[in-house]
């Protein structure tokens, strides 16, 4: 029954990746990018991660696709409905195809030796994140605080150089 | 028995087509979206790892949450960025947009 969820889900997860690169229609990639997110996030729920389970549709899948969206409406260009790929793009496919099979050996090569599944609470997450991960927590805020301002100042109409 | 490998693989191969996307794509849009994917897969990697692998403090699990943090942040400057770029040539073609190549 697992097997089966399991490759449900990693169908969806790279047939939607695949669907993203190859498909000619922007707005089609980017209803497929959601299909390959929620595929992932079904992937973090058989990993007995709920957390990020949660985590990834609540920002990949309600914010991260939202604001593609918004990026393809406000630029609407012409070519969108039959975007074309670079001239270049067999040579873009023997090299991720090389990256995949390097990464396959890599793999193989060095396996950890682990079968136990681990299934973390909510609230030790949360402890530990407070705790021994709390100066990057605090960086990660100052981040997010920075790049907010710097897409404010970058997309604003007008300014001295117009 | 689903072992670590199958989760590996799966992620391996999910990073190999975002790359093909940033490779082969023109639209800047469409790359965003190849790297989102990549993202994705580091994401998957490092939970699958985390979870198969004792650790007491959840290293793999909090990294993939700063991933998520950092790709959002990074999805926000992008669109403003290519908002600009849409502004200003009238084009999200990456290949049209040689202004510092020399």
């Amino acid at each position: 029954m697992i097997w089966f969820f399991f490759i449900v889900l990693s169908v969806f997860t790279v047939g939607g990746g695949l669907g993203v690169v190859a498909t000619r229609n922007v707005v089609h990639a980017a209803l497929f990018l959601l299909l390959s997110l929620l595929g992932v996030a079904g992937l973090y729920v058989l990993l007995a991660s709920t957390f990020l389970a949660l985590v990834q549709i609540f920002i990949y899948g309600g914010a991260i696709v939202i604001v593609l969206l918004f990026a393809i409406m406000l630029t609407r260009s012409r070519e969108y409905p039959h975007i074309s790929d670079n001239r270049q793009w067999p040579i873009a496919g023997i090299g991720a195809l090389a990256f995949f099979g390097m990464l396959v050996v890599a793999f193989r090569v060095n396996n950890p030796v682990a079968q136990v599944r681990h299934h973390v609470e909510f609230t030790d997450l949360g402890r530990s994140l407070f705790t021994e991960w709390a100066l990057p927590f605090e960086i990660a805020s100052i981040l997010l605080l920075v790049a907010l301002v710097g897409a404010v100042v970058i997309a604003r109409e007008g300014g001295r150089r117009g | 028995m689903i072992t670590l490998a199958h989760f590996q693989i799966v992620s391996a191969a999910l990073f190999a087509v975002g790359l093909y996307g940033v490779l082969a794509r023109r639209s800047a849009v469409l790359i965003l979206m190849s790297i989102e994917l990549m993202l994705n897969a580091v994401n998957l990697n490092l939970i699958a790892v985390s979870s198969y692998v004792e650790s007491s403090v959840f290293s793999g699990l909090i990294i993939a949450i700063f991933v998520i943090t950092v790709a959002a942040a990074e999805v926000g400057l992008a669109l403003a960025i290519v908002l600009r770029l849409f502004r200003n040539r009238a084009s999200v073609n990456v290949d049209e947009i040689d202004l510092m190549k020399w």
